[in-house]
C-alpha cells in the first residue's frame, strides 16, 4: 500500500508536466478563412498551381464526401467535428512581400532546429534526408541532390505534381481511394502537401528518408498526402515523425499515406506520432484520424509497418497490407500508448489475397491515467490465397484502475489451407517486478519505464536506431509515474 | 527384402541423395552411419514415403513391389516400420485409440476381421512391458508430454504391436541415457526373428554394441561412399569420418 | 388473438415487445452482433403461426428412442413451443421441484413469474427478444428452489412437427435458487421435413451458491432456422457450465450471454461445431464481469467442411471495479475445404486494471506431421483425419460432466466425421 501512494503522488507530479513540444512559431502564416465547400477546394488547387486532373479528382472526392456521415465504431468517444470551423489551408513559408525567393523565414528554421530537425544538411544527421512540413506546406526537403544522382526522387507531393506528374497520376488514389472511408474522402479533396517518393527499379536507397510534420496555426486541419513508390527489387526505409503545439481546442489531423511495393521491393514505414495529447483533464489535443495502407503488389514484396504512438487526444488509424503479390510478406509492429483522458483505436488489416503470403502482427497496448486503449485489427485470407499464414499477439499493459484495454481482433478465413493464429493477454503492471527494482534502488517511475519498455521491446527493435532511442524517452515520458 | 537402385531424391529442390545403392536380404541388420546433413534421415524417410521429398530417380523395391508407388499406409501394410527420429506428439488421440487403428487397418489390408477388443487390450498389456512402459500408456494421448526416453521407448513399444517385418530405427539413441538405451536396444532384440530385417541409423558405436548389425554402410555427401562389416563402427570411433571422405 | 391463448402475465409485456419490434424490426447486419448472419433472409419465407394453439397430434414417446444409453434423466418433451404434458414421467423429481409448462405456471403462480419472465432478455435492444416476447404463448419452466439438489438431469426434447412450414416461438425460464443443483439438457430435433424456423428466449437465474450445468443439443435438418438466446445472471459464488453443441442444423444463430453479478461466481462455457453443406453456425457470446473476483473460461471449436460458414464471437467485458478478474477465451477452427468459411471475433473489453484475461483464436488445418506419422503406423489417410479431427472436438466434448452423454456424444460425433447421420437407430426422427 505504501507503495501505491508514492505513486499516487508522482502521478500528480507528473501530470504536471509539460508537453516539450507545446510551444508555437511566430510567423506569418497565410491561412485561408475557415470552412469547405467547393470554392476553398478550388481554392487550394489554385494556390498550389495544380493541373486539372488533379482538381478533378479534388472536386470528385468532396462531392462524395457531403454524401457520408463520419463513422461511429470505433471504441471511442469523439466530440463532434464542426468542419466548417476549420481553416483547411495555411502556409507559413508565404512571404509578406509576395514573390520574393523562397529563402526560409528563420523563425522556421529554428522551429525544426528546437524540434531536434536541423533543416541544414551539414548540421543534420548522417544518413537521413527530411521533408519538413508545417501546416499545410512543406518547408524544406534535404539532401534531395544526392538522392537524384540515384534517380530516387524525395520532394513534397506538390512538387512531385508538377516535377512527375506521370508518376504521381499513375499511384496516387490507387491504394486508398477516396470513396474508401470519410477521412479518406475529405483529404483527398482538400489535402494540402506531404511527401513524395520513388525508387527506381534495383536501388537501395542509402540513407533514411523522413518526414517531420508539424501543425502550427490555430484553427487549422493539417490534410497531408504521402505516397511511396518501390519500384521492382528496391529497397528504402521511411520515417515520419510529428508534434503540435499546445492548443486547448481539438485539431483536426486526416492524413493518407499510400505506399507501393513492386516486385521483389521492400519498404519499412516508422512512425513516432507524438501530436500534443491535451492537458491532463483531457482538454485539446489533436484528433489524428489517419488512412495508411501499403500495396503489395509484386512477388515477394515485402511492406513492415512499424508504428510508436503517444501522442494525440485521439488517434484511429490501422496501417493496413493489401498482399496480392505470391510470396508477399507483410509486418506490423505498434506500441500504443494512452494516458490521462487519451483515446486511441489502432490496429491493422492484413488481407492476403496473394498464394503463400504471410503476416505478422506484434501489438503492445500501454493504458494509464483514464484514457482507453483499443487494438482493432482485421486478418482476412481470400479463396486463392493458398498456404497464407498470419500470426497476431497483441497485449495489453493495465497501469492504474480507471483506464481501459481493449481488443478486437477480427479473423475472416475463406481457405483451408491457411493458418491463421490470434494471442491476446491483458495484465496489470507486475507488482512483484516493481518491488523487485525497487529493491534493486531503482525509484518508482524509472522502474516503470523500464519495465514498459522492456514490454515494449518487441516493437522498439524494429525502428531505425535513432528512432528507437527517441521512442524509448518518449515512453518514459508520457508514462513517468502513471502508476498508481 | 529391400533393394534401393541408383536413387536420386530432393527436397524443395535441394538434391540430398546422390545415386544410393542398397540392398538388405532377410534376417539382416545393416547399419547406416554418417554426419549431420549427410542424408540418413532423408533416405528413411524416402523409405516410409514422406510427401516432403521428392524422388527425382531410381528405385525401391520392397519384396518385389515397387515400393515408390504406394502411399504411406501401404508400405506399412507391408511390413515397413520407422521409428522417427523426433516423434510427433498428438493431442487428443489416446494411444489407446491410435494403436487400434493402426492394428486393424492393417488386419484390413490382410483380409482379417478387427481385433477383439479384449485380445487388443491384452496385446497392449503384454506388449508395453517389453519397453517397460507403464499402464497409463493406453490413455494417454500420443507422445503428448512423454520426456525423450519415454517417446523412444514408445515407439518400439508401437513396433511390438505393429510386428514389422522391416525396421528403421532412424537415430533412435538420441537424447537417452544409458538405462533407456538398453531398454529400447533390448526391447528391440527382444522383437527380433529371424526373418525379419532392419536399417539402424545412428552417429555412434554405442547402440550398435547392443544392435550388433552385419553390415554397416558410411553415407557422406548423399552417396554410400564405405561399405564393410562391424569393424566399420570401431574405425569411425577411433578416427572419425574423415578417413572415407578421401575414398568418395 | 395471441392474448385469448395466453396467461396476463404473459401478456403484460407483450404490448412493450411490439412497439419494441415495431421500432428495432429484424436486426440487419449492420448490427455488431448479428454481422455474420441475415436474420430477416431467414424469417423471409411466409411460415404458419400456430396461434390458437391447436393441438397437434404426436405422441413422442412414440417418435422418440434416441435415449443415451446408461444416461437416466427425467424426460420432457416440447412439441413446437407446448409443453407435452399428456404422459409426464414417473421419475420423481426431489420435492418442491418443478418442470413445467410456462403457460401454466404463469397461470398458477403469476407473482412468482413475473419476477423473473421477461427481466434479462430485454425487448428494447434486440428485436429477437421483441419478437418472441411478442408471440410467445408457452414453453418450459423449471424452478429449483433453495438447497435442493436434483442429481438426475432434467432432459428437454424440444420437437418440431407440422405439416406446414411453421415458426416457433419457444420461450425458457429456469430459476435455481440458492444453494441448488440441477443439470438441464436440451435436444432440438425436427421432425418433418418442413421449414422450420423455432425462436428460443431463454432466462436462467442462478442463485447464490448455486450449481447449474445446462447442455444445447442441436441435431436438426438443414430446412431448420434456429435463433436462441440464452441469458443467465449468476448470484455470488455459483458456478454455471454452458455447452453448445451443433451437429446437424440448417442456420443456427446461439446468443449466450451471461451477467456475473455475483462475486467468486464461475462460468464455463464450451461450444462445439461441426457443419459441412450450407450449414450456418454463428455463436455469439458476451461474459459481463460485473464484480470482482470471478472467473471465467470459454472454449469453441469449429470444424468446417463443404460450404459451411461458421462464425464466433466472444466478447469478455470486465467493468470498472471487476478486479480480480480472470478470464481465458479460445477459439480454434478447422477449414476442411476452400468453399467453407469462418468467421472470428474473440474480444476483451477491460476496463480493469487488476486482472488476468486472455484469448486465444486459431483458424487452421489438421498437423501434417501428426497426419503422416498415423500412416507410417498404416492408418489410411482418411481414418487418420478422422481421428485428428475428433481429436480436435475432444477436448469440448470432454468438458461433460455427464459421463454417459459424453460417451453418447463421442460416438455421435464420430459418426457425423465418418459422413453417417449422427443420429441413433431405431427412431422415426432419424428417417
Amino acid at each position: 500500500m505504501e507503495e501505491k501512494n508514492n505513486g499516487m503522488d508522482i502521478v500528480r507530479e507528473i501530470a504536471d508536466k509539460k508537453y516539450e513540444y507545446g510551444f508555437t512559431t511566430d510567423v506569418h502564416t497565410d491561412i485561408i478563412e475557415k470552412g469547405l465547400n467547393e470554392d476553398v477546394v478550388r481554392l487550394i488547387s489554385e494556390k498550389k498551381g495544380e493541373p486539372d486532373w488533379l482538381l478533378e479528382f479534388r472536386l470528385k472526392a468532396f462531392r462524395y464526401w457531403q454524401t457520408l456521415k463520419g463513422p461511429t465504431w470505433g471504441h471511442l468517444n469523439m466530440p463532434p467535428i464542426d468542419y466548417q470551423d476549420i481553416s483547411y489551408y495555411a502556409d507559413p513559408t508565404a512571404q509578406k512581400t509576395s514573390n520574393s525567393s523562397k529563402e526560409i523565414d528563420p523563425e522556421l528554421m529554428k522551429t525544426f532546429d528546437k524540434l531536434g530537425i536541423p533543416l541544414e544538411e551539414r548540421l543534420a544527421l548522417s544518413g537521413m534526408a527530411v521533408d519538413a512540413v508545417m501546416d499545410s506546406v512543406s518547408v524544406k526537403t534535404t539532401f534531395r541532390e544526392r538522392l537524384k544522382e540515384k534517380g530516387i526522387i524525395f520532394c513534397s507531393i506538390t512538387e512531385a505534381v508538377h516535377e512527375h506528374p506521370d508518376l504521381v497520376r499513375q499511384y496516387l488514389g490507387t491504394v486508398v481511394p477516396y470513396r474508401d472511408n470519410f477521412f479518406a474522402a475529405l483529404n483527398s479533396a482538400v489535402f494540402s502537401d506531404g511527401s513524395f517518393v520513388y525508387i527506381p527499379k534495383g536501388v537501395r536507397c542509402p540513407m533514411e528518408l523522413s518526414t517531420y510534420f508539424r501543425i502550427n496555426a490555430r484553427g487549422t486541419g493539417q490534410f497531408e498526402r504521402t505516397l511511396i513508390v518501390a519500384d521492382d527489387d528496391s529497397y528504402v526505409s521511411y520515417l515520419e515523425g510529428c508534434t503540435a503545439p499546445m492548443r486547448d481546442e481539438n485539431q483536426l489531423h486526416a492524413a493518407i499515406v499510400e505506399i507501393v511495393v513492386l516486385e521483389r521491393a521492400e519498404v519499412k514505414y516508422s512512425t513516432v506520432q507524438n501530436w500534443y495529447p491535451g492537458d491532463k483533464d483531457g482538454k485539446g489535443g489533436v484528433l489524428n484520424l489517419v488512412t495508411k495502407r501499403g500495396h503489395l503488389r509484386g512477388r515477394n514484396s515485402r511492406l513492415s509497418w512499424t508504428q510508436v504512438e503517444t501522442g494525440s487526444a485521439i488517434t484511429w488509424k490501422y496501417p493496413s497490407c493489401v498482399l496480392s503479390g505470391d510470396g508477399s510478406q507483410a509486418e506490423f509492429y505498434s506500441v500504443a500508448l494512452t494516458n490521462n483522458y487519451q483515446q486511441a483505436d489502432t490496429g491493422t488489416k492484413m488481407i492476403h489475397l496473394g498464394k503463400d503470403t504471410k503476416s505478422t502482427i506484434i501489438s503492445k497496448g500501454i493504458s494509464a491515467g483514464r484514457s482507453q486503449n483499443a487494438y482493432r485489427g482485421l486478418v482476412k485470407v481470400g479463396k486463392h490465397a493458398d498456404g497464407a499464414r498470419n500470426y497476431s499477439s497483441c497485449d495489453s499493459l493495465l497501469l492504474g484502475s480507471q483506464c481501459g484495454a481493449h481488443t478486437f481482433p477480427y479473423m475472416d478465413v475463406q481457405n483451408p489451407t491457411a493458418v491463421v493464429e490470434h494471442e491476446a493477454t491483458t495484465s496489470k503492471i507486475s507488482e512483484d517486478q516493481l518491488f523487485y527494482c525497487n529493491q534493486r534502488g531503482i525509484p518508482l517511475e524509472d522502474a516503470v519505464g523500464l519495465i514498459v519498455n522492456g514490454y515494449a521491446k518487441d516493437v522498439l527493435n524494429k525502428l531505425p536506431m535513432e528512432f528507437a532511442v527517441e521512442a524509448q524517452k518518449l515512453l518514459g515520458v508520457s508514462l513517468e509515474g502513471a502508476v498508481g | 527384402m529391400l533393394e534401393i537402385r541408383n536413387l536420386y531424391a530432393s527436397i524443395n529442390g535441394k538434391e540430398i541423395l546422390k545415386g544410393i545403392n542398397l540392398t538388405i536380404h532377410d534376417g539382416e541388420v545393416h547399419a547406416l552411419m554418417g554426419q549431420n546433413g549427410a542424408g540418413k534421415s532423408t533416405l528413411s524417410n524416402i523409405i516410409v514415403g514422406h510427401p516432403a521429398y521428392e524422388v527425382t530417380q531410381g528405385s525401391i523395391t520392397f519384396n518385389g513391389k515397387d515400393l515408390l508407388s504406394m502411399s504411406p499406409e501401404e508400405r506399412a501394410h507391408e511390413g515397413i516400420f520407422l521409428s522417427f527420429q523426433q516423434p510427433v506428439e498428438i493431442p487428443g488421440v489416446s494411444m489407446n485409440n491410435f494403436m487400434r487403428a493402426a492394428l486393424n487397418a492393417k488386419r484390413k489390408a490382410q483380409g482379417l476381421e478387427p481385433i477383439p477388443a479384449t485380445e487388443f487390450l491384452k496385446l497392449m498389456r503384454e506388449r508395453r512391458k517389453i519397453v517397460e512402459l507403464d499402464n497409463k500408456l493406453a490413455n494417454r494421448s500420443v507422445n503428448e508430454g512423454f520426456s525423450g526416453g519415454e517417446k523412444k521407448r514408445n515407439e518400439i513399444f508401437q513396433m511390438a504391436m505393429l510386428e514389422p517385418t522391416f525396421a528403421i530405427l532412424d537415430e533412435t539413441d538420441s537424447g537417452l541415457d544409458v538405462d533407456a538405451l538398453r531398454i529400447v536396444a533390448e526391447g528391440f532384440n527382444k522383437l527380433r526373428k529371424p526373418e525379419t530385417s532392419a536399417l539402424v541409423i545412428t552417429h555412434y558405436q554405442r547402440l550398435l554394441d547392443y544392435l550388433k548389425p552385419d553390415i554397416i554402410h558410411v553415407l557422406i555427401g548423399g552417396q554410400i561412399v564405405h561399405t564393410g562389416g562391424p569393424e566399420v563402427a570401431t574405425m569411425i570411433e577411433e578416427s572419425g569420418f574423415d578417413q572415407f571422405i578421401q575414398e568418395a | 388473438m395471441i392474448c385469448e391463448h395466453s396467461a396476463s402475465v404473459l401478456n403484460d409485456i407483450r404490448e412493450q415487445a411490439f412497439v419494441d419490434f415495431q421500432r428495432l424490426g429484424f436486426p440487419t447486419q449492420k448490427l455488431e452482433r448479428y454481422k455474420y448472419t441475415d436474420v430477416a433472409k431467414a424469417f423471409a419465407p411466409d411460415y404458419g403461426l400456430n396461434l390458437r394453439h391447436i393441438d397437434i397430434p404426436v405422441d413422442p414417446y412414440e417418435v422418440f428412442r434416441c435415449d443415451v444409453p446408461n444416461l437416466s434423466t427425467s424426460l420432457y418433451f416440447v412439441v413446437n413451443d407446448r409443453f407435452y404434458d399428456k404422459a409426464l414421467p414417473h421419475a420423481s423429481l426431489p420435492e418442491g421441484v418443478q418442470v413445467m409448462s410456462l403457460a401454466q405456471a404463469a397461470t398458477e403462480n403469476p407473482h412468482f413469474i413475473e419476477k423473473y419472465y421477461g427481466r434479462l432478455a430485454r425487448t428494447s435492444k434486440d428485436g429477437l427478444n421483441a419478437l418472441n416476447t411478442m408471440f410467445c404463448q408457452d414453453g418450459l419452466f423449471i424452478h429449483v428452489p433453495k438447497g435442493v439438489v436434483v442429481d438426475r438431469p432434467i432432459q428437454i426434447i424440444n420437437i418440431l412437427r407440422a405439416d406446414v412450414d411453421l415458426m416457433v416461438n419457444r420461450r425458457v425460464l429456469i430459476v435455481v435458487e440458492e444453494g441448488a443443483e440441477v443439470k438441464v439438457l436440451f435436444c432440438d430435433h425436427a421432425l418433418d421435413d418442413h421449414q422450420f424456423l423455432a425462436t428460443q428466449i431463454s432466462e436462467i437465474y442462478v442463485g447464490e451458491n448455486a450449481h447449474l450445468e445446462l447442455y444445447e443439443l442441436e441435431e436438426t435438418h438443414v430446412k431448420n432456422h434456429r435463433f436462441a438466446n440464452t441469458y443467465v445472471d449468476q448470484q455470488r459464488s455459483s458456478t454455471a457450465t454452458i455447452d453448445s453443441i451443433t451437429l446437424h442444423n440448417g442456420l443456427t444463430r446461439n446468443r449466450t450471454d451471461v451477467t456475473l453479478s455475483g462475486e467468486y461466481a464461475e462460468t464455463r462455457m464450451y461450444g462445439c461445431v461441426v457443419a459441412d453443406k450450407q450449414q450456418h453456425v454463428d455463436n455469439n457470446t458476451l461474459i459481463d464481469h460485473r464484480v470482482p473476483n470471478c472467473q471465467s473460461t470459454e472454449l469453441y471449436k469449429y470444424v468446417l467442411d463443404g460450404e459451411a460458414v461458421g462464425a464466433f464471437a466472444g466478447r469478455v467485458l470486465v467493468r470498472e471495479g471487476a478486479q480480480k478478474t480472470i478470464s481465458q477465451e479460445t477459439n480454434a477452427n478447422l477449414c476442411a475445404t476452400d468453399t467453407a468459411r469462418m468467421y472470428t471475433q474473440p474480444m476483451l473489453e477491460i476496463y480493469a486494471d487488476d486482472v488476468k484475461c486472455s484469448h486465444g483464436s486459431t483458424v487452421g488445418q489438421l498437423n501434417e506431421q501428426a497426419l503422416f506419422y498415423m500412416r507410417q503406423r498404416g492408418i489410411p489417410e482418411s481414418e487418420a483425419r478422422m481421428l485428428l479431427k475428433f481429436a480436435f472436438v475432444g477436448e469440448v466434448l470432454d468438458s461433460i460432466t455427464l459421463e454417459p452423454l459424453r460417451d453418447r456424444l463421442h460416438y455421435l460425433v464420430e459418426k457425423r466425421f465418418r459422413g453417417e447421420l449422427s443420429k441413433c437407430e431405431g427412431c422415426k426422427l432419424c428417417k
